[in-house]
């Protein structure tokens, strides 16, 4: 990374940065890259990077990389977007995204909360979870993202990784990027870490991970 | 298309023409009346130059960031609403606003609030410029007939990319709907597109700032650049205004009917003149306040309850009496005006 990182000390954030960034390294694929970032803790990636990025507003980044990427296909459009952008806010843009095929990658980062004002109720948070905006216990069952899109898309990869497997991760990612070259939608959802909105310290922020995986399934759709 | 400069065309086919001549590629819409015909001719005319494209979005809020995304890889791209899509699209709008977007929107004005009527109004007057969460620095044209819609919707891309300032072409569903002999022989250079985003840049933008300073000192910028574009933008009529004592304001094809109804007026040896600002933002207020010290009272005339009012009390800074015919999206005849004076 470019910059020293904006996110909270323990957030998974910087994770997916990394090995993004490495990815495209690798692929050589760091020019040809436009990042697009939704609004939330997303948007603290804006300087991260040292490929072409941009914020845009909340659940928007999926649309504005649908149009960039209609007008340069040249360009790998990729959105980076957390769980209220891509489920709740923005969702409309995201499922007609992937119904079209539009060949952008969707990131979307799930951390079960509205993390960058101050860990409300998500779609992605749990039966039983507690937020400032649930005291009692969220009582709806939490959005399925990758599984919610999968017959909406029959060319669509979808896959749902978490940032405590890097190594798989990784691949999924990579997989995620070669599908959008042959000009195909893609979806990775990667389950993150939020120490701060969680109040978990060290294992304990793992061992909520390890919880998470429980109800939101690890693998390829 | 035809070639030929002068042609019978609808709004919705001057626009279309206009876009396709000031080297737009792409436009992203949701149908509304009464701006869906800019869409379906958009297609239409794709169907044969290959060189068009197009999305029919899921809403307008999509449509107006598939435009940002576009203008951010360098396409000039527009796209086309009305009434409760103008609102919708004030979150790509004020989008623009803050990463100096060169966005064009055309906007159909119909009649509000609500779904109000799909006929016309002059009421989206305040969403065209002040519509985002902030002052709205944006380049906003009022044609009166189709031959200035071509050539305003023409000016809006150029200036747009010149500037870097998104820009509206506030027209009407009367205006979108005639048909009219129109002029297409106006000349002008198109500016051309340079991408935000490519393969040989390495940018990282933002559009929130940490410290109130910050964006402070980005918004003072923005306005002096606004403030040395309206220099060169500003577009104005003042219209048999030599010795009036009764000033007229209107604009859009109001000021056409109050166009009429001045030469009426005069003929019948009444000083009334008419004052048309043709940029809504940026506005003229030079020439405003010039004629204002000059006249003994202004007469607003619009389809609103007095959004062209807000402006001019907003850009004076004379004292003069105003007065006013607000028709809120209902059309407005030269009859009607000449009649306001009859005891004058």
């Amino acid at each position: 990374m470019s910059k020293e990182a904006k996110f909270c000390p323990g957030c998974g954030y910087p994770v997916v940065l990394r090995f993004l960034h490495t990815i495209l390294k690798d692929k050589k694929l760091d020019k040809k890259t436009a990042l697009g970032l939704d609004i939330g803790c997303s948007l603290l990636a804006w300087d991260a990077l040292p490929i072409n990025t941009f914020q845009t507003h909340h659940g928007r980044v999926v649309p504005t990389m649908v149009g960039l990427n209609r007008a340069k296909p040249e360009l790998l459009s990729i959105a980076l977007v957390g769980d209220g952008g891509a489920y709740a806010i923005g969702l409309q843009s995201l499922l007609w995204a992937a119904m079209r095929n539009d060949p952008i990658l969707v990131v979307v980062v799930n951390n079960t909360v509205y993390a960058m004002t101050g860990g409300q109720m998500a779609p992605t948070t749990m039966v039983g979870q507690k937020t400032d905006t649930s005291p009692a216990g969220s009582d709806q069952p939490a959005v399925l993202g990758p599984e919610m899109i999968r017959g909406l898309s029959p060319k669509a990869y979808l896959a749902r990784a978490a940032v405590n497997d890097i190594k798989q991760l990784n691949e999924y990612l990579n997989k995620a990027i070669d599908t959008c070259q042959s000009s195909n939608f893609a979806l990775v959802e990667v389950l993150s870490f939020c120490p701060t909105n969680w109040r978990t310290k060290g294992a304990e922020t793992n061992e909520r991970v390890e919880e998470m995986k429980r109800v939101f399934k690890v693998g390829e759709f | 298309m035809k070639t030929d400069k002068k042609q019978f065309m609808t709004g919705a086919e001057v626009v279309v023409r206009a876009c396709v001549d000031a080297g737009a590629k792409m436009m992203f819409g949701y149908p509304i009346t009464p701006g869906t015909e800019i869409l379906s001719h958009w297609i239409r005319e794709a169907q044969v130059n290959k060189d068009l494209k197009y999305l029919q979005t899921e809403d307008e809020i999509a449509a107006g960031f598939c435009v940002c995304g576009a203008v951010l890889a360098g396409e000039k791209t527009f796209t086309a609403t009305a009434g409760p899509g103008t609102v919708l699209m004030q979150d790509a709008l004020s989008m623009a606003d803050g990463m100096r977007l060169p966005v064009v929107v055309i906007i159909v004005q119909r009649g509000g609030p609500s779904s109000g009527t799909v006929i016309y109004s002059q009421q989206e007057v305040n969403l065209a410029i002040h519509g985002g969460n902030g002052e709205g620095l944006r380049l906003v044209y009022s044609p009166s007939n189709l031959t200035e819609l071509y050539e305003y919707t023409r000016l809006a891309f150029n200036n747009a990319w010149k500037y870097n300032f998104p820009a509206v072409v506030l027209s009407d569903g009367f205006l979108m709907k005639t048909r009219q002999l129109v002029d297409l022989g106006f000349k002008i250079k198109n500016f051309s597109a340079e991408p935000i985003i490519s393969e040989n840049t390495q940018k990282n933008i933002r559009n929130i700032y940490t410290f109130e300073e910050e964006l402070g000192e980005k918004l003072a910028r923005d306005k002096k650049d606004f403030e040395k574009m309206a220099d060169e933008v500003v577009k104005v009529v003042s219209y048999k205004v030599v010795g009036c004592e009764i000033l007229i304001v209107a604009h859009g094809i109001v000021a056409g009917a109050a166009k009429e109804a001045v030469d009426i007026l005069q003929s019948q040896g009444k000083k009334v003149g008419l004052f048309r600002p043709i940029t809504l933002s940026p506005f003229s207020a030079k020439e405003l306040n010039d004629l204002a010290r000059q006249v003994k009272k202004i007469w607003v005339v619009e389809s609103s309850m007095g959004q062209l009012r807000d402006l001019v009390k907003q850009n004076l800074d004379v004292s003069v009496e105003i007065d006013g015919l607000y028709k809120p999206a209902e059309g407005i005849g030269s009859d009607e005006i000449v009649k306001l004076f009859e005891s004058f």
